[in-house]
């Protein structure tokens, strides 16, 4: 069977089982200040209507003229994606009319996007690994919005989007479950913040996803293809999946057939609903734009971008199971986010990679996961991290004080080595006092002694009371030692 | 002395420099003439005379302390497709009629900094859509030549119709204007003036209402070549805000005029002498041969094969760009507004009601071309045609120096005589369309006079991005035509 076709994906129908063929169109807003062909600011939450150049508001006259950065950008985009970049790219005019549309048309390219065929390798949950083909990457100008709330019979239009660089990223339809397609976003918008070519804020629109979703029996042909139009977070790409092939299974399985047809989710209901239909298609008459040259670029110019790349999360990932000896999910859960990783670098740095991996995934992302907050609203920084892990490292305290002084950072803040220092929580390394203390508990429990002679893992119940008798303070190895040298047990 | 208002613009910089009259004199003289000319003729869609005024006033002020730009204290006309500052814009349409820009053309931004001064803004064809300035929405320009002994109007070209009447009734020292597909250099024909058509990117197009951007070009038109070189080498320069702007140094155009031709060969295309050519253009082509001949250069035929697939090509790739370019009139952000039940009404209300018959037909056109299902078959087949236009002039490029032909097959025709016929109308392009095909320039120069007494001219086709070259033959083929006569005044006494 096709590692595609695996039997889990399937969705079982009144009639047999079915397979859900799901390619995405990913819209990402470039990572700029500038918008992709004039100098208006890009930036989010402005008064409508306030970063808008004549060129945005299609002024008569106003001609566009590229944006370096977006092209550096989008270029860089295609190399994190392992894709061909193309040196000869044309901008071309996709006409429709729209009120937040102002030139009557998108700048966009057609026939000749700046890159072509790359791939995302996408790792489940399950184990399973999705290799996602990318068909291409081009630019493109966002639209504007238009307000429909403001008046009784008017809508307005805010123009602030208007303009601002958009990657456009087509997947081949290589996704067979909602579960692949919220994977691959996810992988994708990791890709993308990386390398800082998109925020990746979805919340806020830089990234959109358009849906296309098909079903067929397994090793059919592909069958007839809906397309869910501009869903906004990876949940609902999920839901408008699932919907939306179980909404055409329901049709197939009723004798009927699937209409072409560009749909609309509704994110209150959970649904898809038709938009338009194929006939009612628009006709773009897409031509090259001739305001703008074609764009080409050197080699040169692509080189010195590649040498801008960051470490990407795959190679992250194999580099973190290799050398520090991580297990595939740690790997996983410390990659997905470029500020986690960034934070767990940072702890790890000079310090033993395993023991900071533990800490940070354990102990702070639990914590974090539990009070609902990011990476970046952590109050313990890196370096206090790294400052406990250090001194659990230099045996000034025990792993388990060692969640004490966390929970103090956590709330009080402050320098871990200065704080065990002064609440006198260091461990206890004076042998002397250790010792005293092991041979009080021996000779207060002389019957298990002799039990613990005999059976030497009842060692490990003196040690917890002797721990017990410290505080916790003393030093687990030492303890450890005494108590089995005094017992005869090396 | 001359009348200031008879006076070219090389003429004028020396009495103004030499303190013989004042900028505000040269600038009143012409608003006067503008006053008294301009109900006959209806060059100017709007007179400036306060900010004429007061810009001679300022350009006075920097001559009397010897300074001043290349047009200081020159009075021109500004074509209504460039937009100016604060002052109504609406390349003559409807849609536009209540339109002010907050911003000045690159073009015309030069014009001021070169220290000229605006008398207004000129009429043209409706978005500079049309060759006889019939389909302007304030009414059509009449030329002020007129057939011998007839008062029938007779049309002065277009689109830059109100900028060849204004140049050529002595209301402007020169105008600017834009050509598409000839539309400075026929109307400059039609009128006994200079048009030149610069190298595509020689001057930038920002600011200037788009009508088909891969061909758009602006030039001036003046009344000698040397002026024609003054204000191209003003109007010209790269602009980064202009992507097809050519980063490019502007040579000395003036320096050029006056050169001669002698060692230069000229090549005479053979597909140029078409079906439906009056003789007299012919008579008047061969003249003009033997004027370079004597002035030394050496003539050579040459043939440019897909000249006759020029005008069809010209006529898909122009409306195509044009039907994008014109769809940012909706009646959304500015403009004209014409209220409907939903969207869609408005936008077909507004563009309804906004557009005159001629645009509509080259949005109709240009629409269709576009189409899926008919774009191989017309826009790609265009553009194909269009590469071996521009192939067959490299080719004829390796063997002359410039290209001498006609600048159209008739002289000026009468208002309404075409104008029902849009097929007849479009072959008024035929010489000039293949220029802005291939983005080469060109100029029209006056060189005689058809039998009926009205102006005819000469077009000189340059290399790319040589004006020079192309000045130095306009200047003989003016020198030799001798002064021609100026259209007798029959506007201002009406």
């Amino acid at each position: 069977m096709d590692a595609k076709s695996e039997k889990s994906n399937l969705i079982a129908g009144e009639t047999g089982d079915w397979e859900v063929v799901i390619g995405m169109e990913v819209h990402a807003q470039v990572t700029s200040n500038a918008k992709l062909f004039s100098g208006a600011s890009t930036e989010f939450g402005g008064e409508p209507n306030s970063h808008v150049s004549l060129v945005d508001a299609a002024m008569p006259g106003m001609l566009p003229v590229i944006n370096e950065v977006c092209v550096s950008q989008a270029v860089k985009t295609g190399l994190g994606l392992k894709a061909e970049i193309n040196l000869y790219s044309v901008f071309d005019r996709k006409n429709y009319f729209y009120p937040d549309l102002p030139q009557g048309y998108q700048i966009s390219q057609y026939k000749n996007p700046i890159v072509g065929k790359g791939e995302v390798i996408v790792d489940m949950l399950t184990g399973e690994r999705v290799i996602v083909g990318i068909e291409r990457l081009h630019l493109e100008q966002d639209a504007g919005k238009s307000l429909h709330d403001q008046h009784p019979q008017n809508s307005y239009v805010d123009l602030n989007r208007s303009g601002v660089a958009l990657m456009e990223i087509v997947s081949k339809p290589d996704l067979r479950s909602s579960e692949q397609a919220k994977a691959y976003v996810s992988k994708l918008r990791t890709i993308l913040r990386y390398l800082g070519t998109c925020d990746g804020n979805m919340d806020q629109g830089s990234l959109r996803a358009d849906v296309n979703v098909s079903v067929r029996r397994p090793g059919d042909e592909f069958g007839t293809r809906c397309e869910i139009k501009n869903v906004n977070s990876i949940r609902f790409i999920g839901q408008a999946i699932e919907y939306e092939a179980r909404r055409q299974i329901e049709i197939i399985e009723d004798g009927g057939t699937i209409d072409q047809e560009t749909r609309l989710f509704d994110a209150k209901t959970g649904e898809t609903r038709s938009m338009r239909s194929k006939e009612e298609a628009h006709d773009y008459r897409y031509f090259p734009d001739p305001d703008l040259l074609p764009l080409e670029l050197t080699q040169d110019f692509v080189d010195d971008i590649a040498k801008t790349l960051p470490e990407l999360p795959d190679e992250k990932r194999a580099r973190f199971i290799a050398d520090y000896g991580l297990t595939p999910y740690d790997a996983d859960v410390l990659v997905a986010e470029r500020e986690s990783v960034d934070y767990f670098e940072d702890v790890a740095k000079g310090r033993d990679a395993k023991q900071a991996a533990n800490w940070v995934i354990n102990e702070l992302f639990g914590r974090l996961n539990k009070e609902g907050l990011t990476i970046n609203d952590s109050p313990i920084s890196s370096a206090q991290l790294g400052g406990i892990v250090d001194l659990i490292k230099a045996e000034t305290i025990s792993g388990k004080i060692a969640k004490d002084v966390f929970d103090i950072v956590w709330t009080e803040g402050g320098d871990p080595a200065e704080i065990v220092e002064a609440r006198g929580m260091k461990q206890v390394t004076d042998t002397g006092a250790i010792e005293k203390a092991v041979d009080e508990v021996l000779a207060a429990n002389p019957d298990k002694v002799e039990q613990a002679k005999a059976k030497p893992a009842l060692a490990g119940w003196f040690v917890g009371q002797v721990m017990k008798a410290t505080s916790g303070k003393a030093s687990p190895q030492a303890v450890n030692a005494l108590i089995k040298a005094k017992l005869g047990l090396d | 002395m001359k009348d200031l208002t008879d006076l070219t613009i090389a003429e004028a910089r020396e009495g103004l420099a030499e303190r013989s009259f004042s900028a505000v004199e040269l600038t009143q003289a012409h608003l006067a003439a503008i006053k008294s000319a301009n109900r006959a003729l209806n060059a100017f869609v709007l007179e400036t005379p306060e900010r004429a005024l007061q810009m001679a006033e300022t350009s006075d002020g920097r001559l009397a302390k010897g300074e001043g730009g290349a047009l200081e204290g020159i009075p021109l006309g500004i074509k209504d497709l460039f937009c100016t500052k604060d002052v109504r814009t609406t390349a003559c349409s409807h849609i536009l009629d209540r339109f002010t820009p907050t911003y000045e053309s690159t073009v015309t931004a030069n014009l001021w900094d070169a220290g000229a001064v605006m008398l207004g803004k000129l009429n043209n064809d409706e978005f500079a859509m049309g060759s006889s300035n019939e389909t302007s929405f304030y009414g059509e320009v009449v030329n002020p030549w007129r057939r011998e002994g007839s008062d029938a109007p007779l049309v002065p070209g277009g689109s830059s119709g109100g900028s060849s009447a204004a140049v050529a009734a002595r209301l402007c020292l020169g105008a600017t204007a834009t050509d598409t597909g000839g539309s400075i250099r026929q109307p400059a024909a039609f009128t006994g003036t200079v048009g030149l058509k610069p190298t595509y990117g020689r001057c930038s197009r920002w600011g200037i209402v788009a009508f088909a951007s891969s061909l758009d070009q602006a030039g001036p038109i003046t009344r000698t070549v040397r002026d024609s070189a003054i204000m191209l080498a003003a109007m010209a320069g790269h602009d980064p805000k202009d992507a097809t702007s050519a980063d490019i140094a502007v040579p000395d155009f003036g320096a050029a005029v006056g050169q001669g031709v002698k060692g230069l060969t000229i090549g005479i295309p053979k597909e140029y002498r078409v079906d439906g050519m009056a003789p007299e253009i012919e008579v008047l082509w061969q003249q003009g041969i033997a004027w370079l001949t004597e002035a030394g250069a050496t003539i050579k035929d040459i043939s440019l094969p897909h000249t006759m697939y020029a005008l069809p090509s010209y006529y898909i790739v122009a409306p195509a760009e044009a039907s994008s370019n014109l769809a940012r009139y909706d009646g959304v952000r500015y403009g004209l507004r014409e209220p409907g039940k939903d969207v869609i009404s408005m936008y077909e209300n507004t563009r309804e009601s906004g557009f005159g018959a001629e645009v509509k037909r080259r949005v109709l056109i240009g629409t269709y071309v576009l189409s899926a299902g008919y774009y191989d078959a017309y826009y790609l087949k265009a553009q194909k045609v269009r590469t071996l236009i521009k192939r067959d002039f490299d080719q004829a490029f390796e063997r002359v120096d410039a290209i001498l032909t006609p600048t159209t097959p008739a002289p000026a025709f009468a208002a309404g005589e075409k104008s029902g016929d849009p097929l007849e109308m479009y072959l008024n392009d035929i010489f000039t369309v293949t220029v802005n095909m291939a983005g080469l320039p060109g100029i029209s120069v006056p060189a005689g006079l058809s039998s009926e007494g009205t102006p005819l001219g000469l077009q000189v086709i340059g290399k790319a991005f040589d004006e020079e070259t192309m000045f130095r033959v306009a200047q003989v083929v003016e020198d030799a035509a001798g002064l021609i006569a100026k259209p007798n005044d029959w506007w201002s006494k009406l």
